[in-house]
């Protein structure tokens, strides 16, 4: 299990196979290590998305699956030649089930230095309704 | 739980774990095996080497970079995502904490005029060849 965490947490990890949509670009596509923790009224999620074109995240839901994606930019320097390479560049996607206690309508995302923030409200609980009982 | 990822469920992603972490079994005990952080890719042209690495979520100034003769080291840390009494995690991939690295540079640079950015989590350093170091042209007279 650690071994586990230790490479998705170092090692970029590709898409096996991307269910039943296909893909219109050609490249890699690349599953991004996420944290998702709770708070006392939201649910966090940081996703690492390094290189991503801001403007092209995409952040949807359907029925219960929340799907990020987002296509990278080209990083290669003009004129240069690859000499020597450890890592590979590509398109980021990943979908997680929600429960039905996240607020959907206020869902919120945030893009810095690479990583993705996806802020999660809670329902706020139903207060217990006291119903008293009138002694006639 | 809120989240159970969908992805994690595929069986061929988990055979492909499986085989690499034999692979990693049978790389032997030598301690270059042990992981690199961050990853990098190396580009030249003949004046200017450019590396890249990823490095979300850092903060720029909290990347250092230093050049001894041919060694580039970058060092950096990642902080923890602030977290009150009784938050909890449901997942955690992400490492926290010091990285450092050091490089063999493809050949003598020009110390200060190295230039380093950091756009959207990828740090791109540009280092320019040493005027001495670059090759020259010996011409050949003919008699």
């Amino acid at each position: 299990m650690i071994a586990e965490k230790e490479k998705s947490a170092l090692k970029k990890q590709e898409v096996g196979n991307l269910d039943t949509v296909e893909r219109t670009r050609s490249g890699k596509v690349f599953v991004p290590a996420v944290d998702i923790f709770e708070t006392e009224n939201e649910v966090i999620v940081l996703a690492d998305m390094p290189g991503a074109n801001e403007k092209s995240i995409e952040i949807t839901l359907e029925q219960n699956v929340l799907t990020i994606q987002a296509s990278v930019e080209d990083d290669t320097p003009e004129g240069f030649d690859l000499q020597y390479s450890e890592y590979d560049t590509g398109d980021y996607q990943r979908s997680f089930n929600l429960t039905d206690t996240i607020n959907r309508d206020k869902i919120d995302a945030k893009y810095t230095n690479g990583v993705l923030k996806l802020i999660l409200p809670k329902i706020e609980p139903v207060k217990p309704k006291k119903i008293e009982v009138k002694v006639g | 739980m809120f989240f159970r990822d969908v992805l994690s469920m595929d069986p061929f992603r988990e055979i492909d774990r499986l085989q690499s972490e034999m692979n990693r079994l049978f790389d032997g005990v030598s301690t270059s095996n042990r992981q690199r952080f961050p990853e990098v890719n190396i580009w030249t042209n003949p004046e200017v080497a450019a590396i890249t690495a990823e490095l979300p979520g850092y903060d720029p100034k909290e990347v250092n970079l230093s050049i001894v003769g041919d060694t580039l080291t970058i060092k950096g840390t990642r902080n923890k995502p602030e977290m009150k009494n009784g938050d909890h995690y449901h997942r955690r991939e992400r490492l926290y904490g010091n990285f450092e690295r050091s490089l063999r540079l493809p050949f003598a640079v020009e110390n200060d005029k190295v230039e380093a950015r950091f756009k959207n989590g990828v740090l791109q350093i540009l280092l320019p060849r040493a005027e001495e170091d670059k090759p020259k042209r010996i011409e050949i007279k003919s008699s």
